[in-house]
């Protein structure tokens, strides 16, 4: 690599605006998270409450939801809810095919979330609802006071996982159309295949630089939210 | 001045009233006969410790009368009241029954106070500041106020088991279960625990208790219930129970628990 391979690369910056396709997928893997933890925990409450109905519904959707790929959730929001049913989440075009990447995103990763739940739940002593039931209180005031609170500190990492798995996930929003990392990286590679290895690496450390945080943060709060039994 | 008698609203009618009455009550683990055409009646303020060897059925017995478990067929009437089937009339009716847990069962990510406030406030309606009145009170009376803000994980398992006394004493209940209290405790601390039992019996509580510590059984108990293979087999008085059991069951079960 010499000095005039280095000053392509860096004249790339001045081409595109990386860092702001990296801000997209930032903004739909926040978007989308808060959304999916929401999403996920209802489905997750549906899924241990004494409702069969709810739990028949709560796994059925976790069933459907987590075997189909990601990009046919993301193409059906597009080419299905928008192009077809007419479904237009805001006026303006571009923010219109953000939210619905944002929407597909999250219906998918919901069903991870309730999972990861479920996995928080099973920490939980089975002694903690029965004292809870013992003490007069009815499924869903055990369910928001005793059970998933203690659910969510013991599923901090897994819900970590599927968080990371998110954010890397959220390229796929390429196939809405929104201008993201990786649809950036393609136009780059089109425009100057001179420098693709350079552009691929610049693209992974990006990539890395926003998901080792994540990881790094989850541990630690796995560890200090911790239920002492 | 908070009131943290543990004794019921003094009973209308006689001291003798029945409150608890179980009616050929039957249940089945698969194929296991655990309770076999149960009848048990406990009076108002009466002291019941039910012992047996394990697999008796004794543990099940006691969580049926709060519904922790369902049974098959039979009646359970608490205070003139049949046991209501599920939703928010069982939820009352569970308020009404204290319960203590072998495994203390505490809340774990809540401090040892808001374990005793919670159900006061959440189940009852109690206002929050009535309700930590209480609360402290009782932690007062079963020796563990000092601790109260600390996590149940920072506590002894006596002290742990005393909290949950005073979580089920919190929501005035009509009766106590308390399902084998001192099993999962280190020896030095059974007695810490037995104490405030015993303290609990000489207030009028009604109470049912599955336990091992027959020295408890001898002090406290009004009436020693004797269940083996699901049913009950013996039930009399503490003294005539240990000292001349009618059954050979009854004696050979005390001849291997008391030689030592």
């Amino acid at each position: 690599m010499d000095d005039g391979y280095f000053q392509q690369f860096l004249s790339l910056f001045d081409e595109f605006d990386v860092p702001a396709a990296f801000w997209v997928n930032i903004q739909l893997t926040f978007f989308a998270g808060i959304l999916a933890l929401i999403l996920g925990t209802v489905l997750a409450t549906m899924r241990i409450s004494p409702v069969p109905s709810l739990r028949w519904a709560g796994s059925t959707y976790v069933t459907l939801l987590r075997n189909t790929p990601l990009t046919i959730i993301m193409v059906f929001c597009v080419l299905g809810l928008w192009g077809q049913l007419g479904v237009t989440l805001s006026p303006d075009f571009q923010t219109n095919f953000f939210r619905l990447a944002v929407v597909g995103l999250t219906v998918y990763h919901a069903a991870f979330v309730c999972e990861a739940l479920r996995s928080g739940v099973n920490t939980v002593p089975v002694g903690q609802a029965e004292a809870a039931r013992a003490i007069g209180l009815s499924f869903w005031p055990a369910a928001r006071l005793i059970i998933l609170p203690q659910a969510f500190r013991g599923s901090v990492a897994p819900l970590g996982n599927v968080l990371i798995a998110l954010t890397k996930n959220s390229t796929v929003a390429a196939a809405a159309s929104v201008a993201e990392a990786s649809g950036l990286m393609r136009t780059m590679i089109e425009f100057r295949p001179d420098v693709i290895l350079a552009i691929f690496l610049t693209f992974a450390f990006g990539f890395v630089l926003i998901v080792v945080p994540i990881g790094l943060a989850t541990t630690a709060l796995s560890r200090r939210l911790a239920v002492a039994r | 001045m908070v009131d943290i008698s543990a004794a019921p609203p003094a009973p209308t009618g006689t001291t003798t009233d029945a409150l608890v009455e179980l009616r050929g009550v039957d249940k089945h683990f698969g194929a296991l006969h655990v309770l076999q055409n149960i009848d048990l009646t406990v009076r108002r303020g009466e002291v019941v410790v039910i012992i047996g060897p394990s697999g008796s059925g004794k543990s099940t017995l006691c969580r049926t009368i709060n519904r922790l478990e369902t049974i098959d067929s039979g009646t359970i009437v608490l205070d003139g009241v049949p046991l209501p089937a599920e939703g928010r009339a069982l939820a009352r009716l569970r308020a009404d029954v204290g319960m203590v847990f072998q495994s203390f069962n505490l809340f774990a990510h809540k401090t040892v106070l808001d374990n005793v406030v919670l159900g006061q406030v959440k189940a009852k309606g109690v206002k929050p500041a009535k309700a930590k009145e209480i609360a402290l009170a009782l932690l007062d009376r079963v020796g563990v106020r000092n601790q109260a803000d600390k996590l149940p994980a920072q506590l002894s398992g006596g002290q742990q088991q005393r909290v949950a006394i005073a979580r089920a004493l919190a929501m005035q209940p009509k009766v106590m279960l308390f399902d084998e209290p001192t099993s999962a405790l280190d020896p030095e601390m059974i007695n810490e625990v037995l104490d405030v039992m015993v303290g609990l019996a000489k207030d009028g509580m009604t109470m049912i208790v599955v336990t091992h510590e027959m020295g408890f059984a001898r002090r406290a108990a009004n009436r020693v219930v004797f269940m083996d293979g699901g049913q009950i087999v013996e039930e009399s008085d503490p003294e005539t129970f240990f000292t001349a059991p009618k059954s050979e069951r009854a004696r050979d079960f005390l001849s291997k628990i008391l030689t030592h």
